[in-house]
């Protein structure tokens, strides 16, 4: 099972392609894969014959096991059938043979083989190369150990900065002085962990129903939890006029249907032009340094069957409104279908949460590491309000940013959100 | 204080030992009348008479035993080897008659005598003749292995070594003679087993032992300029080993190099590796590393043959490794 994403721990064949007998080239699709992300296709990474099929459609299996072999027509695979599945060893490399203990006969490769780490390739569960909470076993030092014992912190809440994740001294001594954030900033966030709406359970007449995790669910229950815990949130509320907007909106949609945009492209745009402005906000937390980002690129979340992801408008900035338009339709489009490759998910230098499709009022977002805010977005409703001492109705839109209070302070996101505000408020400003 | 070369406070050390106990005396090849292969022995024929500094022929095994068996008659023999790579031919009067006749013969005859030469890589001198063997003969029980670093240490250290009552391996470096120190004059005595801190620091220990002492030296030197603190500790004799100045190096620290001219395998450096893992683990910010010898005969090339020996920068990226500092 190859590493079809940088976060994918374990797999689920979804159909396979190609028949038992069959020939198949180097890059062909052998079959379709669910990730933790999406439906990707696995792909043979050399020509031969699909000679056995060994892991059966719907079965989920950890990365680097054996999913299938493929060889010369009339080659000997006697000692590679009958290994199962989940005892092969990953083996080591791009097109690496199935592992010393089991010797293919020549020629004959296990596919798919590559791993993304050495590391994980003397595993047969790879773990993630930064503890979490919930993992018990903590790759530490003796010292690190020791420290930790006498300060009576709990080591798997230490983000470990040595080798694999290795929690050494100055990890426990970060810690103790509070500086310590969560760990495994360096890989890009995928799943966005917005408070996201329960998933429906089936009700039955009595009793309960337990539903398995899918592997998106892993992820973003895993993703959650580096987040809010570790991450020292803070919350910006702040409510928007939108009478402007709504009137710009239904004046493009009066031109026709090539001048439609949403209010969340308009909100996407208001909001990478904010960024620019206030470079500060547009930063990664990388718990030795703080990236200031020189590019924008806005996460967007978008809610799929059973999960949320968030793909990603890069150089939201610099991108007119009907290009932002059409590629968050795209990009959309594509999420819901699970057909997001990991370019269009991750890199992002702050994201969007929107819920007021669904008619909530106000909302607060969990941050998607390592990025610094993210902004969740309410509807837009006439309410009552006080303009010149009248009481009147007005289109108004409240939002909510979530800060990462290491990176950003109060002022700081206030003044960035009084920028959104002024935009969304009078939208010719976008246009200086 | 004077400054005197290596190879000259050698020649002090055996000097004021002769003249302090007539029981002593130097036999080897070359030793009188050309006065030593590197000089050490430079006017003690004149001094002392060719009953007290004997030339022998080109027979290791021969003068070795002869040797031993001065020692079991009381006599307190300074064998010199012209470098230890001869010494290979002498190996079982050191093994089987030396460092086992106290054992064998229940406590008996004890055999007072020192086995001394230059060890280890000169430069260009072929695999035959650019070996470090103080990790073969640190293996036997019934062996001191002294391995000085410095003048200062080499009087001293050889001073200690002729009056210790059991037979000393006293290991010298070929391009250690012509280094320069400061060197006590008269009664400066080193006890064996008692490690040297070389340099102190508090980020990471080095341990090295004979030449390899100025080679961590200059890593420090170098780590410095980074900021990093590096203590270098010189164990000075590797068998006793000091391991408690080392271990109490590695708790300040927590971090350790441990260098060797030597080859890997069954090492010097394994062994101290061993003491700090099971005495000082708690301490240990990270594993241990080793910068040794290449694992191969030692090539005649002039580039292999630096490349296959440790240097500052192998040290320094190790000491880096251990602190985490890529």
């Amino acid at each position: 099972m190859e590493a079809l994403s940088p976060t994918m721990e374990e797999g689920r064949l979804v159909a396979w392609k190609k028949r038992e007998g069959e020939a198949v080239k180097n890059g062909e699709t052998l079959a379709e894969v669910e990730t933790d992300k999406a439906v990707m296709e696995l792909l043979a990474r050399e020509d031969g014959v699909l000679r056995k099929i060994v892991l059966a459609e719907g079965s989920t299996v950890p990365v680097g096991a054996l999913v299938a072999i493929v060889g010369g027509a009339d080659e000997d695979i006697g000692n590679l059938v009958g290994v199962p599945a989940a005892a092969t060893p990953p083996p080591q490399g791009v097109g690496g043979r199935v592992s010393a203990a089991s010797p293919p006969a020549a020629g004959a490769k296990a596919v798919p083989t590559p791993l993304p780490t050495t590391a994980a390739a003397s595993t047969l569960h790879p773990t993630p190369s930064h503890p979490t909470p919930t993992s018990s076993r903590v790759r530490s030092s003796p010292l690190a150990r020791r420290l930790a014992a006498e300060r009576g912190l709990d080591l798997r809440l230490v983000a470990g900065t040595g080798p694999a994740g290795r929690v050494v001294k100055r990890d426990v001594e970060a810690a103790g002085t509070g500086a310590q954030g969560h760990g495994g900033t360096e890989m890009a966030a995928a799943a966005l962990p917005s408070r996201a709406p329960a998933a429906p359970v089936p009700l039955l007449s009595s009793g309960f129903q337990d539903v398995p995790l899918t592997t998106m669910r892993k992820t973003i229950a895993r993703r959650l939890s580096e987040s809010l815990g570790p991450v020292p949130h803070f919350f910006l509320t702040s409510e928007i006029e939108m009478e402007r907007a709504w009137e710009a909106r239904q004046h493009l949609a009066g031109l026709g249907d090539a001048t439609k945009v949403s209010f969340n492209d308009l909100i996407v745009k208001a909001v990478a032009l904010s960024l620019r402005k206030h470079p500060a906000v547009n930063a990664w937390f990388l718990d030795d340094r703080i990236r200031y980002h020189g590019d924008v690129h806005v996460g967007m979340a978008v809610a799929v069957e059973d999960g949320l992801i968030t793909p990603v408008i890069r150089h939201a900035d610099r991108k007119g409104l009907l290009e932002i338009a059409a590629e968050s339709k795209a990009l959309a489009e594509r999420a819901r279908a699970r057909r997001l490759t990991p370019e269009e998910y991750t890199g992002a230098t702050f994201s969007v949460s929107n819920l007021g499709m669904l008619d909530i009022d106000e909302f607060t977002a969990v941050i998607n590491p390592p990025e610094a805010g993210i902004l969740a977005v309410g509807r837009i409703a006439q309410r009552a309000v006080v303009a010149d001492g009248a009481l009147v109705a007005r289109r108004t839109m409240r939002v909510t940013m979530s800060c990462d209070h290491r990176v950003v302070d109060g002022a700081t996101g206030a003044k960035f959100l009084q920028t959104v505000k002024l935009m969304l408020e009078n939208p010719l400003a976008m246009l200086l | 204080m004077p400054v005197l070369t290596y190879r000259d406070a050698l020649n002090q050390a055996l000097r004021e030992e002769m003249a302090r106990d007539p029981s002593v005396f130097l036999m080897g090849e070359e030793v009188g009348v050309y006065q030593g292969a590197y000089k050490v022995s430079r006017g003690l024929l004149e001094e002392f008479g060719p009953m007290r500094v004997v030339d022998t022929p080109i027979t290791e095994l021969g003068f070795a035993g002869v040797g031993v068996g001065a020692a079991m008659a009381g006599l307190r023999p300074v064998i010199e080897f012209m470098t230890w790579n001869f010494a290979l031919l002498a190996i079982d009067q050191l093994v089987n008659s030396a460092a086992k006749m106290l054992y064998m013969s229940g406590g008996q005859v004890p055999i007072p005598m020192v086995f001394r030469g230059p060890g280890g890589a000169a430069l260009m001198l072929g695999a035959q003749h650019s070996q470090s063997f103080e990790a073969w003969y640190a293996h036997v029980p019934g062996l001191k292995v002294v391995t000085p670093a410095t003048p200062a240490d080499a009087k001293g250290l050889l001073k200690s070594a002729i009056r210790d009552n059991n037979p000393v391996v006293f290991i010298e470096g070929e391009m250690l003679y012509n280094q320069k120190g400061e060197v006590p004059e008269g009664e400066h005595v080193i006890p064996l087993g008692v490690a040297d801190i070389k340099r102190e620091g508090t980020d990471v220990t080095i341990v090295a032992h004979a030449k390899m002492v100025a080679v961590a030296l200059k890593a420090a030197e170098e780590l410095a300029k980074d900021g990093i603190s590096a203590e270098v500790v010189d164990p000075r004799t590797l068998r006793p080993l000091d391991v408690p100045a080392i271990l109490a190096s590695v708790r300040k620290t927590n971090r350790c190099v441990v260098v060797e001219e030597g080859w890997p395998f069954a090492g010097i450096g394994a062994e101290v590796v061993d003491g700090i893992q099971r005495e000082a683990f708690d301490d240990l910010d990270a594993p241990v590393l080793r910068v040794t010898g290449a694992d191969v005969p030692m090539p005649y090339n002039r580039q292999l043959e630096k490349l296959a020996k440790p240097d500052a920068a192998k040290v320094v990226a190790a000491a880096r490794k251990v602190l985490y500092k890529g």
